[in-house]
């Protein structure tokens, strides 16, 4: 030590001090910051719990290794996000097939979740979950937003996102009640029949700006009742059943005798 | 009404017709016979021309109190008010009138004749004899020439306002402009609406772009671009290229499982736009037709009949998606002269 | 006349005044007491007419605020999911009366309100007129105005539909340029002839909203004056009663009774209209967002009187598009979206002269038909409509295969199919109906009501008393004319040449028959006598050979 102290005062202890400082803090930071592929921190026990879970759950189609088969898909490189979109909305694990996987009550909590996620993103590159600033709507324009999903969403969930038909008994589902989170991470994904709108495509920002978008659509309609937002054939039925209906009343009171 | 029951008796002394009975006997309303239940109709009625000025006044106060902020919700609650006032404005006028009519006007049915629309032979007889005089008098039967002459310039002067209208209503009638689109060999394809060059590396597996030609953002605000926007649309999709047919004449159209198609349905032309990332098909929104994206774009189901149009595709020096060409076919609905 | 108020003097006062310059007091006495009868079905048509004039109304305070100009300009102002976009000025202006005029969105929804009500009520009144047989002469003429004024009508929603230029009507206008396009020949000079080019280019709101507001209006204006004026010329039809004939009109007086009920009826309709504006959102454009040749929004569909044609075009298989010689037929377009409607509107306009040709009717009818009495003619209305809502439905079938979680593709094929089946079969099964309440009819007049009373005869016998119809009731049921198929003279006349035009006799006879070979006879005052002493026990009182034994009454069995 006392050759150490000695050396304090030499012209590169400064340097040497901070090379020491800059090792440090880089070996601390990549033992403890979270990789790229999972946004929470993920100890080596999450990701064994996920693997558990994946093995009690998922396995049987998935396979042991994920690497999924014909008919079902590898879950190498889908990353946590998209692990986290399919079974916090319930959709995995599936209970029964169908033309495709429909939302329902989830059936693992949060924490299982992250878990399970943590593990897939093990498996490979993929995807992470977004913060909460990458989907917070108050943060992006809803004009832009508007137009973004114009053209890249309202085809298949309708303007405002009431959902809507795909062939053969598939459906892209309504969007006004899911979390900014899930809207997010499927555009990023891709779940299912949706394609993929990685970051080249729609940027985060813009991404941001859909969810914004979709936000204003809580207020409802500034006409009234919005009549399921389906556009001329709910208007249409409306029509029929209120005015036609009342009218036609009105019209059965005036042309029958007073008593 | 009519007991005339005299040819038609049959032998067995029965009608061959049953007679119509006449009216049924008029039945009274309770207001035409307690005085209480004729007060009560009038007071109904005096109320719902009340309601009206009700309405009236409420729709006032609503028009002058609440002011649309921009917002949903403030809009709404303006619309809504200053609806609710009118509608009950105009319900209590039309309800009252009706009830007066129904409860307090006389209601004995009254009954009135009808005439044949046919006119009487003598009124005919006199309308023919007007319209003989009358044509007497114009000399039109006698002189061949002026009816000739009067018809041909009656039936031609028309032409007069017909020609320069339907010459100019088409604009330059060029309809060989339905072949070409905006794309052009070297074009980059950008993203639709926000005009962003599209790289290859971009397009990872699965993804779906929306694309447009890169021109300039001065174009993209002109008002012809939405005219072209509307043949040079063009989905792009990555799939895996073990998934694609490729026809022999449109090997190297392309680019790594990079295949680009006209979003103008061969059907009426509505944007084709739902991707379906599993099955790879393009479904059309408006009439459901189906296309195969990795054959080609054919019609797999639906009142499509052609392939949706394929736009040639390959990279430039710096990566960029670019087109090869414009397409070889015209874009959009099918037309009487497409092919020549 | 011995003591006269101001009022009354000012009133007599202005009567003279116009009376001497006008001939006024001559319309006044011709018109005042003028009678209608009186049906809730006759108000039908007055609910069409009051939503054209509420159009009228709210469509004067659009005009006020709408720029028809498809000019580019950036939007700035609420709503905030379309501030700082840039849109035409068509879709600006619209965004501008709904937000921040006040009173311009309520204005707007009671416009297309009143639009889509509009057609309700003509199509329910059409169907009025069809089943009565209202059409019948001498009203052939008043029928094919009103069909012209349907077809109008649907003009004038779909040129109005299409001038907020946002995302759902451009793809409407689309739909039809590609339509357009298909006609053989001439179909891309038609394109340009619409758009003043190619497809949108900058023309076609101007000249869309020129017809909506100037041209398609006062064709319908001129049209119902027309057929207005038809009503007053035949005076209106009636239900069959005691009293009704083709002679005579039975009802109430214009005034007061009818200027008070279709007075007040008109208030009725409009606050109806106003209630739906004031609660019930309508065509938010701001949603769909300006037009833009790319986007498209799942639920695209039209105005649902044209919902007819959109499933028509979704219906159709897309193999009959053909090429020859170089040049396109598209088979696979013009026949769901032109041969289609053109059938359905042949028919329309085609039946009353069909009809009166099958039956040598040269009568005039005042007095309307009940449906069951002519079957042929509801099933035919009946299997009208069916094809006419299949079509609908179709058109609606990816909302169908959402609600009800069905495929998209199976929904189609079944469409496809029972387009087909469904109207054949809806012609069947009504016409059966209506031969089955002729001849319940018929039952009723010969036999009586049930009364439920059974009584026993002294040889032990049951039977339940039944009590005759009153006059009025049986009236009803036996003036109607049951008409037989036409009969064809020989193909020969006596010297055995053949008749010139006997084919054609023949081919109409043939569809008489078809009209009415199957029917119900009226009863004549001859079967009810013999009704009544054949089952001389039906009634009591002309029954003195046994003294029946009454042992219960009620609901016994």
């Amino acid at each position: 030590m006392k050759a150490l102290a000695a050396r304090r005062h030499h012209r590169l202890a400064p340097v040497v001090l901070l090379l020491l400082a800059l090792l440090v803090t880089g070996g601390v930071y990549a033992l403890l910051a979270p990789s790229p592929a999972s946004a929470d921190t993920a100890s080596v026990q999450d990701i064994e719990t996920g693997e558990k879970l994946f093995q009690a759950n998922c396995a049987t189609c998935h396979g042991p290794d994920a690497e999924g088969s014909d008919t079902v898909p590898s879950l190498v490189g889908v990353g946590a996000a998209a692990v986290d979109f399919q079974v916090s909305t319930g959709r995995m694990p599936m209970q029964a097939s169908g033309p495709q996987a429909i939302e329902k009550p989830a059936q693992m909590d949060a924490e299982q979740t992250s878990q399970l996620a943590a593990y897939v993103a093990s498996l490979g590159a993929g995807p992470a979950i977004p913060t909460d600033e990458m989907v917070d709507a108050s943060k992006g324009d809803p004009a832009l937003g508007a137009s973004v999903f114009r053209t890249n969403c309202a085809m298949c969930h309708n303007a405002i996102g009431a959902g809507g038909a795909l062939s053969e008994g598939k459906f892209a589902p309504a969007l006004l009640d899911v979390e900014p989170r899930n809207i997010y991470q499927a555009m990023l994904t891709g779940p299912q029949s949706m394609p993929v709108f990685n970051d080249a495509n729609i940027t985060p920002e813009e991404k941001r700006d859909v969810i914004a978008y979709l936000a204003e659509q809580h207020d409802g309609s500034a006409g009234g009742l919005t009549l399921g937002s389906l556009g001329p054939v709910s208007e249409g039925l409306w029509v029929w059943v209120v005015g036609m209906g009342l009218l036609v009343g009105a019209a059965v009171w005036i042309g029958a005798k007073s008593s | 009404m009519s007991d005339e029951k005299s040819s038609t008796e049959l032998t067995s002394g029965h009608p061959e017709k049953f007679t119509d009975p006449g009216m049924p006997e008029h039945r009274q309303r309770r207001a035409d016979v307690e005085p209480a239940a004729s007060k009560r109709a009038e007071r109904q009625v005096a109320a719902l021309f009340g309601i009206s000025v009700i309405g009236t006044i409420g729709s006032m106060v609503a028009y002058f109190a609440i002011r649309p902020d921009g917002t949903t919700a403030g809009t709404r609650l303006s619309n809504l008010t200053l609806g609710l006032g009118i509608a009950f404005a105009l319900l209590g006028i039309g309800l009252a009138a009706v009830h007066w009519a129904k409860a307090i006007m006389s209601d004995h049915e009254v009954v009135e004749e009808r005439h044949e629309q046919r006119s009487p032979d003598d009124v005919r007889e006199a309308a023919v004899q007007k319209l003989d005089d009358g044509i007497a008098d114009s000399g039109i039967a006698r002189r061949g020439v002026l009816k000739g002459a009067a018809l041909s310039a009656l039936a031609l002067f028309p032409l007069t306002i017909a020609v320069p209208l339907v010459s100019s209503v088409g604009g330059d009638w060029n309809v060989s402009k339905f072949r070409h689109t905006r794309w052009e060999k070297g074009m980059r394809l950008a993203t639709d609406p926000t005009g962003r060059p599209i790289r290859a590396a971009d397009v990872t597996m699965g993804n779906v772009f929306h694309v447009i030609p890169d021109v300039s953002e001065e174009e993209r605000e002109s008002h012809e671009w939405i005219t072209e926007k509307a043949k040079a649309v063009v989905l792009l999709v990555r799939m895996d290229p073990r998934d694609l047919k490729e026809a022999p004449d449109r090997e190297g159209w392309s680019y790594d499982g990079i295949v680009a198609y006209s979003k103008i349905c061969t059907h009426v032309g509505c944007p084709v736009a739902l991707y379906e990332q599993q099955t790879h098909h393009l479904l059309c929104p408006c009439h459901q037709s189906t296309f195969d994206v990795a054959d080609g774009a054919k019609v797999v189901f639906g009142p499509a009949h052609r392939p949706l149009p394929q736009l040639p595709i390959e990279i430039d020096d710096e990566g960029y998606l670019v087109a090869q060409s414009d397409f070889h076919e015209p874009v959009g609905p099918s037309y009487w002269e497409r092919l020549k | 006349m011995s003591t006269t108020t101001p009022a009354q003097r000012a009133a007599n006062g202005t009567a003279d005044y116009l009376d001497q310059r006008t001939g006024l007091g001559k319309a006044v006495k011709e018109f005042a007491r003028k009678t209608f009868p009186d049906h809730w079905s006759f108000l039908l048509g007055e609910i069409a007419l009051y939503s054209f004039v509420v159009l009228i109304i709210s469509g004067f305070f659009l005009t006020m605020f709408f720029v028809p100009s498809m000019a580019l300009i950036t939007h700035h102002g609420p709503p905030a999911t379309m501030d700082g976009v840039l849109m035409s000025e068509a879709f600006s202006s619209t965004l501008h009366t709904s937000f921040e005029v006040r009173g311009g969105l309520l204005m707007r929804q009671i416009h297309h309100w009143a639009a889509l009500l509009f057609m309700a009520a003509i199509v329910t009144h059409m169907m009025r007129v069809f089943f009565t047989g209202a059409f019948r002469k001498p009203r052939e003429l008043n029928w094919l105005v009103g069909t012209l004024l349907m077809i109008l009508g649907l003009g004038a929603g779909f040129t109005g539909y299409s001038l907020p230029d946002d995302v759902l009507s451009g793809n409407g206008l689309r739909i039809t340029d590609g339509v357009i396009k298909s006609i053989p020949i001439i179909g891309s000079y038609m394109s340009y002839f619409v758009f003043g080019g190619e497809f949108p280019g900058e023309d076609i709101i101007p000249r869309l909203f020129t017809l909506h507001i100037l041209v398609v209006p006062g064709l319908i204006l001129a049209l119902v004056g027309v057929h207005l004026l038809m009503v007053v010329l035949h005076k209106h039809t009636q239900y069959p009663g005691g009293g009704r004939t083709d002679k005579n009109v039975v009802g109430f007086p214009l005034f007061p009774v009818y200027v008070a009920k279709a007075g007040g009826f008109f208030f009725v309709v409009f606050g109806v209209i106003a209630l739906m504006g004031a609660t019930m959102a309508i065509n938010n454009v701001w949603n769909y967002g300006p037009f833009d040749p790319s986007p498209v929004s799942a639920g695209a569909q039209p105005d649902w009187y044209m919902l007819f044609l959109e499933g028509s075009l979704r219906l159709m298989p897309g193999q009959p598009e053909f090429e020859f010689w170089g040049f396109t037929l598209s088979l696979n377009v013009l026949i769901p979206a032109v041969v289609i409607p053109g059938i359905l509107f042949t028919f329309l306009f085609v039946y009353p002269f069909l009809e009166a040709a099958v039956t040598k009717d040269k009568r005039e009818h005042h007095v309307l038909d009940r449906p069951r009495n002519v079957p042929v003619r509801t099933g035919l209305g009946v299997a009208f409509l069916t094809a006419f809502i299949i079509l609908a439905l179709a058109g609606s079938n990816d909302l169908i295969a959402t609600h009800f979680s069905m495929s998209l593709n199976q929904i189609t094929w079944a469409f496809r199919i029972l387009i087909f089946v469904g109207p054949w079969f809806a012609f069947w099964i009504t016409k059966r109906i209506c031969l089955g309440l002729q001849r319940k009819d018929r039952e009723l007049v010969l036999h009586g009501h049930e009364t439920g009373r059974i009584v026993r005869f002294a040889n032990g016998e049951y039977i339940e008393v039944h009590r005759p119809l009153d006059e009025q009731e049986r009236w009803l049921r036996v003036n109607y004319d049951a008409h037989r198929p036409l009969e064809v003279a020989p193909a020969t006349d006596s010297r055995g040449v053949r008749r010139k035009g006997y084919a054609s006799e023949r081919r109409l006879s043939r569809l008489s028959s078809f009209f009415y070979e199957d029917r119900v006879e009226p009863v004549t005052p001859a079967e009810l006598a013999a009704a009544h002493s054949h089952g001389s026990h039906d009634e009591l009182e002309t029954d003195t050979t046994s003294e029946p034994q009454q042992i219960d009454s009620g609901r016994a069995h």
